[in-house]
């Protein structure tokens, strides 16, 4: 980690690329570089969070009986609570911020989203929390009490260190930034659609992102409120979530629950959104019963916050209690059965190309379901007494968000790659990548099922071999490897596609010859401002019609304002990382100086009017022209 | 492209038959599919029930995931394409529906076996239950007998076919209690009592657990249930009540200072109120002396309570964690 990032700071002085960094992407307010940024980061993180999944099979391999593996109890508690953190916030949200970022704007006929700084300032929040969590690793200790940190153990009493506050200000950074997010992308999508995208008329991925920027908007600020009380509970000694004067660690659980719950569908909504573009495209259909899914999405977004307590049956909640969360988390089930068979639905009657895309979402039906299944017999409270907490639950999350989440964000990257470099990612070598997953995902989680119906439980650095885990804890490390190498043949992947870049160039816009969505009409990569002139849409599928009759819905080129860089974004992201180091190690001077400065920061940037520039037609038409774009 | 498909798909079936194999094999290994009290057999009877319920959809989905993948492939030309038909009132009520149906089934057994199978519900038999209090402590289980002035560590003995009603706290952060071959679990916390049923059908050794992270020892929170026919149970209490170590709050507070893999234990003679001191000892009071306002919460904590040991056992805590 170190390494590779010295390595970084050693190529780019180098080579003379800091300025061109500085300037194409640290300060710019492109939301497609915003997107590429962030997918870079996630893909980082990924590769760290993987790292500490192979410490911790790893451990569970080996220590058995006498040997006590290679990582203490405390550093092994360490490793898999970071693991789920860094997965769930750094990982799976970048990822999704990455395809919003990428998509949301090309696919309304939008140039930009409504708001690009505060993008941008949402962004360095995403990174100062990923970088204070990463410091952790040098200075201190991580917390060690699980991803969602419980108390009363992660209260003073039981967890006396800096590892539970870096853990709380991680994601305090992040979280506010993925609300800022939240916001903006909402606003985007219901002000910014190009004229006559009626809502029924916004492409499917839209549809899933507006459900899941509603449960942002709705969930994140409880989870900051969470923390937030948290962190007093530890700094100044108020008594929320404490076991005594009339704290009470259950509310911590109902809350971080009231937001956790609707996070898992923030994260699955969109994939859904990009399984519906990919199964269409290369099914060369248009998506079957959009309606239906369109209902499907709204149901899950509602419901997705009556489940929560589905997490803790166990608390004691009364027969009536449980059985309400229950039902109600099964009932969930039905819109996302409906959406599996629209996808089915799609292929039928389509001409079916198994493209790499189309693989992973051939992989994502396969295992989703049985992820399916095995959350309906959770949701059956008498059930779930016999496997909360156990490898089984394990089983079944991992099996949500890799079969749904990762697997949803590879086919995704694969399938928009040509429109955001203009070449074609190597499908051998995709394929290949995408074989390995599978099989490391089979491979690492079905004995973790088994594993839980044997009476595992979560969490153990150690266990005696009379339990007969063993064989299936080495064949679970051994998936871990087949996945390691399957993210390997992916960076292999890229590495050989960008060398090959000449070979794979597409030579037209709509590179998969099938696209229908309003990305797929401009130039690859699209410039700054997406569309030389905003379209006026009159039907769904404003692209796959306009091949079908060809009548444009484009016009000539317009004079276009453009948001100027601004480095503020980046600075309060590193102002951010100060604050937060501050409040973890007590160091107030540093706190209140940056806490001034992200303020004084603000001050500026908002009292400032001069943020856009003019990019007159004629420019706009000769830019066009150069790179084969679409005007009248 | 197609070579590679091929292969790999080979592979993956290779590993599915022969995980499932393995599996069959080693079926009488899971615990939860082999329970051997009346509460989990129930809960391993409606495990099945819903898996099966569920091959309704998961058949028809697998079945037409493969079918159309292959009928409709684009290398086919025979197959009848119909790039415009996105829309069947027919079919999309068809899994509106089927799936609906299925949930209201499994909807009205949820709620059916939720009162059932209440963790909280007495058992019904015409054998007296014995009453184990469990306590979580860091890191391990004390049980004490309510009705026969003894308790273990990590150690739980109860008679067979015999109803068990586990009254569970903790004085740790929060566990959770499980016995997989006897039924489902419940957390065990501070300053809260959670209640559990159980009953043993048969004579046999398993293994209890806490299923909830509570720390560095947690791994080692297991502890060995033997169940016994009455009368080797009536012996083992007497055998108990004989041995000399003795609960009281003294050797209490010796006991809940943290420890990993605890031995397991036995006390003749236990302080009746303790269960319900180490409940009580973090229950608010509501008389005014908790305006002293301290930065470090444990600095303060528990020193309102009355029960002069508490401060001792608290003690021990701050001696470990600085």
């Amino acid at each position: 980690m170190l390494g590779g990032g010295l390595a970084a700071v050693i190529g780019l002085t180098y080579f003379k690329k800091w300025k061109w960094l500085w300037k194409e992407w640290l300060t710019s307010l492109d939301p497609k570089k915003i997107g590429v940024m962030y997918l870079v980061v996630a893909i980082l993180m990924l590769i760290r969070g993987g790292v500490d999944a192979l410490m911790m099979r790893t451990q569970q391999a080996t220590s058995v009986d006498g040997s006590q593996g290679f990582l203490s109890a405390d550093h092994f508690q360490q490793v898999f609570s970071a693991h789920g953190t860094m997965m769930i916030f750094f990982v799976a949200m970048g990822l999704i911020f990455a395809v919003m970022n990428l998509l949301i704007p090309l696919m309304i006929g939008a140039r930009d989203v409504a708001f690009p700084f505060l993008n941008s300032v949402s962004f360095w929040l995403f990174v100062s929390g990923m970088m204070l969590m990463n410091i952790s690793l040098m200075i201190g200790e991580f917390s060690a009490a699980g991803w969602l940190a419980y108390p009363p153990l992660s209260g003073l009493e039981y967890s006396p260190g800096v590892g539970v506050d870096y853990w709380i200000w991680a994601l305090q950074l992040s979280g506010i930034g993925s609300l800022l997010s939240g916001v903006n992308f909402f606003v985007t999508i219901l002000k910014m659609r190009a004229p006559g995208m009626t809502l029924m008329k916004m492409p499917i991925f839209v549809w899933s992102c507006l459900g899941s920027l509603i449960l942002i908007m709705f969930a994140f600020p409880i989870l900051t409120a969470t923390l937030g009380m948290l962190s007093l509970d530890r700094l100044i000694g108020t008594h929320f979530f404490t076991s005594d004067l009339g704290g009470n660690p259950m509310m911590y659980v109902n809350l971080i629950w009231a937001w956790g719950h609707p996070e898992v569908y923030i994260l699955i909504l969109p994939v859904f959104g990009i399984f519906s573009e990919v199964v269409a495209t290369f099914s060369r259909k248009q998506l079957f019963g959009y309606t239906s899914m369109v209902w499907a999405i709204g149901a899950i977004t509602l419901l997705s916050f009556t489940v929560w307590l589905h997490h803790f049956f166990t608390m004691g909640g009364g027969a009536n209690v449980n059985a309400f969360f229950g039902i109600m988390t099964m009932i969930i089930s039905v819109p996302t059965g409906v959406k599996v068979f629209n996808w089915l639905f799609t292929m039928y009657r389509g001409k079916v190309r198994f493209a790499t895309p189309m693989l992973w979402f051939m992989g994502f039906i396969a295992t989703f379901v049985i992820g399916g299944v095995t959350g309906v017999l959770m949701s059956v409270p008498a059930i779930d007494f016999q496997v909360h907490n156990s490898l089984f639950l394990v089983a079944h999350f991992h099996n949500m968000i890799i079969g749904g989440v990762v697997f949803g964000i590879f086919a995704g990257i694969t399938y928009w790659w040509p429109k955001f470099t203009g070449f074609k990612l190597n499908e051998k070598l995709g394929a290949s990548a995408f074989w390995c997953w599978l099989i490391g995902f089979i491979l690492a989680f079905l004995p973790l099922y088994a594993l839980g119906l044997m009476g595992a439980t979560r969490r153990l650095n150690h266990y005696d071999s009379t339990t007969g885990w063993q064989p299936l804890f080495i064949v679970a490390a051994i998936g871990v490897l087949f996945i390691a190498f399957g993210l390997m043949l992916q960076v292999i992947q890229v590495a050989y596609s960008i060398w090959k870049r000449k070979e794979y160039a597409v030579d037209s816009n709509d590179p998969w010859s099938s696209g229908r969505t309003l990305e797929w009409a401009t130039t690859s990569p699209p410039q700054e401002y997406n569309f030389a002139s905003t379209p006026q849409i009159t039907t769904r599928d404003a692209f796959w019609e306009m091949k079908e009759t060809g009548k444009s819905v484009f016009g000539k080129a317009e004079d276009i304002y453009i948001p100027k860089n601004s480095a503020t974004g980046v600075l309060i992201g590193i102002t951010a990382i100060g604050l937060g180091f501050g409040i973890v190690w007590h160091i107030w001077w540093l706190v209140i100086v940056t806490g001034i400065t992200i303020l004084a920061l603000l001050i500026q940037r908002l009292s400032t009017d001069d943020t856009e520039r003019l990019l007159p037609a004629k420019e706009v038409a000769a830019i066009e022209k150069a790179h084969g774009g679409i005007t009248a | 492209m197609k070579k590679i498909n091929i292969f790999f798909g080979g592979v993956v079936a290779v590993i599915l038959t022969a995980m499932v194999a393995w599996f069959f094999a080693h079926r009488n290994s899971f615990a939860v599919l082999n329970p051997e009290g009346n509460i989990g057999v129930q809960q391993r009877d409606l495990f099945f029930f819903a898996c099966l319920l569920s091959l309704v959809v998961l058949v028809p989905v697998y079945t037409l995931l493969f079918f159309t993948a292959w009928r409709y492939r684009a290398s086919n030309k025979k197959a009848t394409y119909k790039p415009k038909w996105t829309h069947s009132r027919l079919l999309e009520t068809v899994w509106w529906g089927i799936p609906g149906i299925l949930i209201v089934i499994l909807a009205i057994i949820t709620f059916k076996t939720s009162h059932d199978l209440d963790p909280y519900k007495p058992l019904s038999s015409n054998k007296k239950p014995i009453t184990i209090q469990a306590i979580a402590l860091e890191w391990k289980w004390l049980f004490i007998y309510e009705d026969y002035n003894i308790a273990t560590v990590n150690y739980l003995e109860i008679p067979e076919k015999t109803p068990i009603n586990f009254k569970i706290t903790a004085d740790a952060p929060m566990n959770s209690f499980w016995i997989p071959k006897l039924g489902g679990q419940v957390y065990a916390m501070k300053g809260m009592e959670t209640k559990l049923h159980l009953i043993a059908d048969k004579t046999g050794t398993y293994t209890g657990n806490s299923a909830n992270l509570s720390g560095e020892g947690f791994a080692g929170m297991k502890f060995r249930v033997r169940s016994s026919t009455e009368k080797q149970f009536h012996d083992w209490v007497a055998r108990a009540q004989k041995t000399s170590n003795t609960l009281t709050y003294d050797t209490y507070d010796e006991l809940a200072k943290p420890s990993t893999n605890h031995k397991e234990t036995i006390y003749a003679t236990v302080d009746s109120k303790l269960y319900s001191t180490i409940l009580h000892k973090y229950m608010p009071h509501s008389s005014g002396q908790k305006t002293e306002k301290s930065k470090k919460y444990h600095s303060d904590n528990h020193t309102k309570t009355d029960h002069s040991h508490t401060e001792a056992q608290h003690n021990t805590h701050e001696g470990m964690h600085h």
